[in-house]
């Protein structure tokens, strides 16, 4: 440890450390603007100059290592000289007109100003003016006038985004932030640039003079959207929420969020949100009270109920909804005597459920993928499905000069390029995936000695199973880290149960931990609720249609694993019931009942992220409209039904029900599974569909968001298959072409895309233009239309 | 030829004004060269005793900043595992200096043998020669000089059988005046945007592609063939002490016969002048700028008591530098020339650091305005309040190199920016400046 001194404050800090890091430690505040703790040292603002005893000038905070025995001045005559100073250089070309600008009131550099500027500006040439830039609906670049290049941005991308989509060009006074000659800003972390920007030169392109910082209530909140459960700040004016913003917490999302994350607000207005009550009269949707709602509802599920059987009511609710919500689901559904509840609409292969040994999880915590010395990653778009998590194994695979980096492997079904320094990439078609994890058990087994396990004597092993497989095995030092993470495609594929044993026997040989990544924001939630299946599940329930469905935030023709047999099965029922916060046309076509619930800005409930925290929030505003919280609706259902144990007064009461108060991580966390042979998967169709789930497609809020689906993200789907399975087909590059899966069709240009593999069409799902489409990697025909 | 004369040269030693062949390695190698090379790997010299005797010689960079060369190489960590880096600045883009120009054009074999040495000196198996972007033939003539060593067997693996392997490239910048900052030149041939680094760390630790590294100038690598030869002793006694060995100088200005002369350090500017021909039209030395244009500017008088060596010129208030020799006349317009110093640093500042950045605009533009009628009485108050804001904040030197030029000319020619201000109009006539330029007819 060194001993250094700072403004007569004595303190202690490891080798390595900067004036910076020691100034913290003691409270000291140094101005600064291109310092950011998370990322590199730029010391290229010079605001933090400071006096450092024997040092014949000022020096900068942030890049000047601590020496032992070092003297610090932060506030003497010499380091505020300097700062004043370097504050003149900063505003002689900076509009000094704070009034209009929309960073006005949150403003770094208007802070500081206050502290160091001068009270008359010196400059009284004509300022620089830099012309303004698009890059795309999400980031303003407007006013870039106002840039003082602290590279802030520019370090992001390379660092934490894994891309450089904006750099500074020209030289001297001329310097421009600038992206690559008209291109967008098209990275799903974006957003966070316009936080680190100190000044009003990067802002939000949706948010910007649209509300003053200071008219804004700051209210805690959780993203609804992946699994990560990113803590945000929702800022509401009149009820509105007008502007989301991270909250700090470095053991989930640090100080970041997904642009999924940050720009969905926009969807909670969204000119589709329900907001009286509908029931189908004589064929058409008619606005009706609350009690009559319910009523109908009440009576129409007691009527089926008594005609048929409690097993002719089916229930889905959606790994968005929170764990109250869903805990009331599957209460009221086993209350009327049915055991088809789910929560995954997504899932096609359950054949693990009743096998695992408990709640499935990432297996670690966030902050312990630092530390792992390998990864593996199967089956996933890492990027797209889980932005900051993707950006944890980035910060991994790259390393740090104070933390070694680890091997990062993917085993994936497209060649997208996930912006990771990866150990090894293997890219093979849906059906291959069972049998690419296999090869790597196979390999595995053979490094460690052991014998090859039943049911993988014929995979074979390539040469990139053999790379991932020596980065799990590696040197026996017993200290090593490792782990295996399933993704969104893992667990959406047929072979989910195959991928999971293997997974589990990979863990077991070599030591690792396996983990399943979730798809959204309460996919360890669902569990912990049980809402999960006695009879029929998620896919069961559309094959095997019922007579009435309760539908909770889901939109079966986006959402359900197969589209087009789940709205088959909605439009023979009897009876469907859907609480959702939006009504789209689709839905108005075969819902009989839609009951308007509250999304996560309106009401209070709890998220369980993929590492088992659970994380309560509040609502931030008042419901839209007649909208309702849906643990209230569930609940006053229960009680119209006669149910018992649907005496609650608040979501508090039904958590503390579901798991004990004060708990921080919910228990029963096992990524055990028993009784699944190992296989290597079925069948190949000639054709197999890979279905990804647009980043800004995946849940009914993000489809609503304006910003979003303005972004490159979110095109519309083509046809993307690989040059020589084109030919193959007799199909040009460009050509318009008839998809079909079982009675479903849909026009798309074909697209040449050498990260498909070969004999695969890849087709986005969860997107008006591809719903009438059946299952997610089923096979599929595609044909020149 | 551009290099017009010399007293008792080393760099330039028998060199052949008017032939087209005397670069080439044949005819450096009938000028004793290569035999420093060969005599160290035939006597298997251990690398530190190269160190040692450049030490010895107390040869000092000549770059511009004078650090001894055998202390700087001596930073190279001895035991280092991985690749290590000999990198010559050639980038020579400074206001008045053209000597290593000429260096590479005429005798490029002494900094390729001088930088093989250093190699073998630092343990370094590759090296890089950054060549300015703006002299096209230099770099295509070092192309050349390469492949002629590399067919000789002096570069590749096992050079002269003696097991030592020593690469070497050139590479060519941009004409960015930035690059020529050590670190800035490395993120260049990374293939980066020039823009220096923060130091630390230091080049010798982490320097091209996170590697030791060793930047040194052409006309110091050239000059170690030269100390290997006579010994390090022999070589500082060519100068004086703390101020070995001769050194190439780049006259400028308002001289008769303006080029490159290399004289020994110490030698007395007065002889120098000689050299070039004495001031054109037997006019009086107004000013000189002695090491380069970000060098003070030193008045006429002082100047002629000086002799051409770094303690001598620093003790008077400037510096040698890169040794570029900047002479001005009577009919110089100090305001003017100040003018087009300013637009060349605020041009070339590369932006990083806000006080350079702003600052060698805002100066620029303070000045032009004096020489442009526009002056305000408090004009001169600003700009000496607002250059020691520039001077030591930021990154690399260019920041101090804008400053000290404004600093050292509001200081020795206050008057002369007071009359700019005052009359709006300059002390030095236009029709006296023109005749004076050279281009036109001389009336004075």
């Amino acid at each position: 440890m060194l001993d250094i001194e700072i403004d007569g404050k004595a303190t202690q800090v490891a080798p390595g450390s900067t004036i910076m890091d020691a100034a913290e430690l003691v409270g000291a505040y140094i101005p600064h603007f291109c310092y950011h703790k998370k990322l590199t040292i730029a010391a290229n603002c010079r605001m933090c100059l400071v006096q450092v005893e024997k040092a014949p000038k000022p020096m900068p905070a942030c890049a000047t290592p601590v020496t032992n025995g070092m003297k610090v001045f932060t506030h003497s005559q010499l380091a505020v000289d300097a700062q004043k100073g370097v504050m003149e250089f900063l505003l002689i070309n900076h509009p000094l007109d704070c009034p209009i600008c929309d960073q006005g009131g949150e403003c770094q550099l208007q802070d500081l100003a206050v502290g160091y500027g001068g009270s008359a500006s010196r400059f009284q040439e004509a300022k620089r003016v830099v012309f303004q830039k698009d890059v795309g609906p999400l980031i303003s670049m407007q006013e870039m006038t106002r840039c003082i290049h602290c590279t802030r941005c520019v370090r992001f991308g390379q660092e934490v985004a894994g891309v450089m989509e904006l750099g500074m060009a020209n030289r001297n006074m001329h310097s421009e932030i600038q992206t690559f000659v008209g291109r967008t800003v098209d990275s799903e972390l974006s957003g966070n640039m316009i936080d680190l920007c100190p000044v009003g030169a990067l802002t939000s392109k949706p948010f910007r003079y649209s509300a003053r910082s200071w008219e804004l209530s700051r209210r805690k909140s959780v993203s609804p959207h992946d699994s990560l459960g990113s803590n945000l700040t929702v800022q509401v004016k009149l009820d509105r929420v007008m502007r989301v913003l991270p909250r700090e917490n470095e053991e989930v999302n640090e100080c970041w969020i997904s642009d999924k994350d940050r720009f969905s607000y926009q969807g909670l207005n969204s000119p589709e949100r329900l907001q009286r009550p509908m029931i189908r009269v004589d064929g058409a949707l008619r606005e009706v009270e609350w009690t009559v709602a319910l009523d109908y509802v009440a009576h129409a599920l007691k009527d089926i109920a008594r005609t048929h059987s409690g097993e002719a009511i089916a229930a889905l609710g959606s790994p968005h909804a929170t764990l109250e919500e869903l805990f009331l689901l599957q209460k009221l559904t086993h209350g009327m005597g049915s055991g088809s509840v789910d929560f995954r609409p997504r899932r096609r292969d359950f054949s693990a459920d009743g096998k695992r040994a408990g709640t499935p999880w990432l297996g670690l915590k966030l902050a312990e993928i630092k530390d792992l010395d390998a990864a593996l990653v199967v089956g996933s778009f890492l990027r797209k499905d889980h932005p900051l998590f993707a950006q944890r194994l980035r910060q991994l695979a790259k390393g740090s000069a104070t933390q070694k980096a680890g091997r990062v492997s993917l085993i994936s079904v497209t060649g997208d390029d996930p912006l990771i320094k990866l150990h090894a990439h293997l890219t093979v078609a849906p059906a291959d995936l069972a049998a690419a994890l296999a090869g790597v058990v196979k390999a595995v087994a053979q490094l460690k000695g052991a014998g090859v396990p039943a049911g993988l004597e014929n995979c074979e092993i390539s040469e990139n199973s053999q790379a991932i497989a020596g980065s799990l095995v590696g040197g026996e030092t017993g200290e090593k880290r490792r782990a295996i993470f399933l993704g969104n495609v893992a667990d959406q594929s047929a072979q989910a149960g195959a991928l999971h044993a293997l997974a589990a026997e990979l863990a077991r040989l070599t030591g690792a931990t396996l983990g399943f990544i979730g798809e959204a924001a309460n996919s360890v939630g669902g569990y912990v609720a049980k809402a999960l299946p006695t009879a029929l599940n998620a896919y069961e329930m559309f094959a095997q249609p019922r007579q009435a469905y309760v539908l909770l935030g889901v939109e079966p023709e986006l959402d359900c694993h197969n589209p087009q047999q789940a709205v088959a099965a909605l439009k023979q029922a009897a009876l469907v019931v859907m609480l959702t916060p939006f009504a789209s046309d689709a839905m108005k076509a075969y819902a009989d009942v839609l009951l308007p619930t509250a999304p996560f800005s309106e009401t209070s409930g709890s998220f369980v992220n993929c590492e088992g925290r659970l994380q309560s929030f509040k609502g931030v505003c008042r419901p839209l409209g007649d909208a309702r919280p849906a643990w209230k609706v569930l609940r006053v259902l229960g009680n119209l039904l006669d149910l018992p144990g649907f005496a609650y007064d608040s979501s508090e009461q039904i958590r503390d029900e579901i798991v004990p108060q004060g708990t921080d991580f919910v228990g029963g966390l096992d990524n055990g599974v028993g009784g699944l042979a190992l296989a290597t998967g079925g069948e190949r169709p000639a054709l197999q569909r890979i279905a990804e789930v647009p980043i800004y497609s995946s849940d009914p809020l993000v489809r609503r968001a304006p910003a979003l689906q303005q972004t490159a993200d979110a095109a519309a789907p083509t046809a993307r298959i690989c040059a020589a399975t084109l030919a193959q087909l007799g199909i040009a590059d460009g050509a318009a072409v008839r998809v079909t899966q079982g009675q479903g069709t849909a026009l798309l240009t074909a697209r040449a895309d050498a990260s498909v593999p070969p004999g695969c069409v890849r087709v986005a799902a969860a997107h008006a233009t591809t719903a009438a489409l059946g299952e997610m990697f089923g096979p599929i025909n595609v044909e020149r239309a | 030829m551009a290099i017009l004369g010399a007293l008792n040269p080393m760099l330039t030693v028998g060199l052949d004004a008017a032939s087209d062949s005397a670069w080439r390695l044949d005819a450096y190698v009938k000028r004793g060269g290569y035999a420093a090379l060969k005599k160290i790997l035939a006597e298997k010299t251990p690398p530190e005793q190269v160190t040692a005797e450049v030490k010895k010689s107390f040869l000092r960079g000549r770059g511009g900043a004078g650090f001894p060369t055998g202390l700087k190489w001596s930073f190279m960590p001895k035991a280092y595992a991985g690749d290590k880096y000999v990198v010559c600045n050639s980038d020579e883009g400074e206001p008045g200096t053209f000597k290593d120009r000429d260096l590479l054009l005429f005798n490029p074999h002494s900094v390729i043998e001088g930088m093989i040495i250093a190699g073998y000196a630092m343990g370094a198996g590759c090296g890089y020669n950054y060549i300015h972007g703006e002299v096209w033939a230099v770099y295509t003539r070092f192309e050349e000089a390469l492949a002629e060593a590399a067919a000789a067997g002096l570069l590749g693996k096992n050079i002269l059988g003696s097991g030592f392997d020593f690469q070497l490239f050139a590479h060519h910048g941009y004409g960015a005046y930035i690059c020529g900052e050590e670190t800035a030149l490395l993120e260049s041939i990374e293939g980066k945007k020039g823009q220096p680094r923060y130091k630390p760390p230091f080049p010798a630790s982490f320097g091209l592609y996170g590697k030791p590294t060793t930047i040194n100038n052409t006309e110091t690598f050239a000059a170690v063939p030269f100390i290997i030869n006579m010994g390090g002793d022999a070589y500082l006694e060519t100068g004086k002490p703390n101020n070995g060995g001769t050194k190439l100088f780049s006259v400028s200005g308002h001289v008769n016969k303006p080029g490159n002369y290399e004289v020994p350090l110490g030698t007395p500017f007065s002889t120098l002048l000689e050299m070039a021909g004495g001031m054109r039209g037997g006019r009086q030395l107004k000013a000189c700028i002695p090491g380069g244009s970000s060098a003070p500017v030193l008045p006429g008088t002082i100047m002629m008591d000086c002799t051409m060596d770094y303690d001598s010129i620093a003790k008077a208030g400037s510096m040698l530098g890169s040794g570029a020799v900047i002479v001005m006349d009577e009919t110089t317009c100090m305001v003017k020339a100040l003018e087009r110093l300013s637009y060349f640093y605020y041009e070339e500042s590369c932006g990083q650091c806000t006080p350079c950045r702003e600052g060698t605009n805002w100066m620029y533009r303070i000045i032009s305005r004096i020489e442009h009628a526009q002056g305000r009485p408090d004009d001169l108050d600003l700009l000496t309040s607002m250059t020691p804001n520039i001077m030591g904040r930021t990154i690399c030197a260019l920041g101090d190199a804008a400053a000290m030029p404004v600093q050292s000319f509001v200081k020795h020619f206050r008057d002369e920016f007071a009359y700019h201000i005052e009359n709006k109009k300059c002390l030095v006539p236009p029709d006296v400046q023109r005749a004076g330029s050279g281009f036109f007819k001389a009336t004075v």
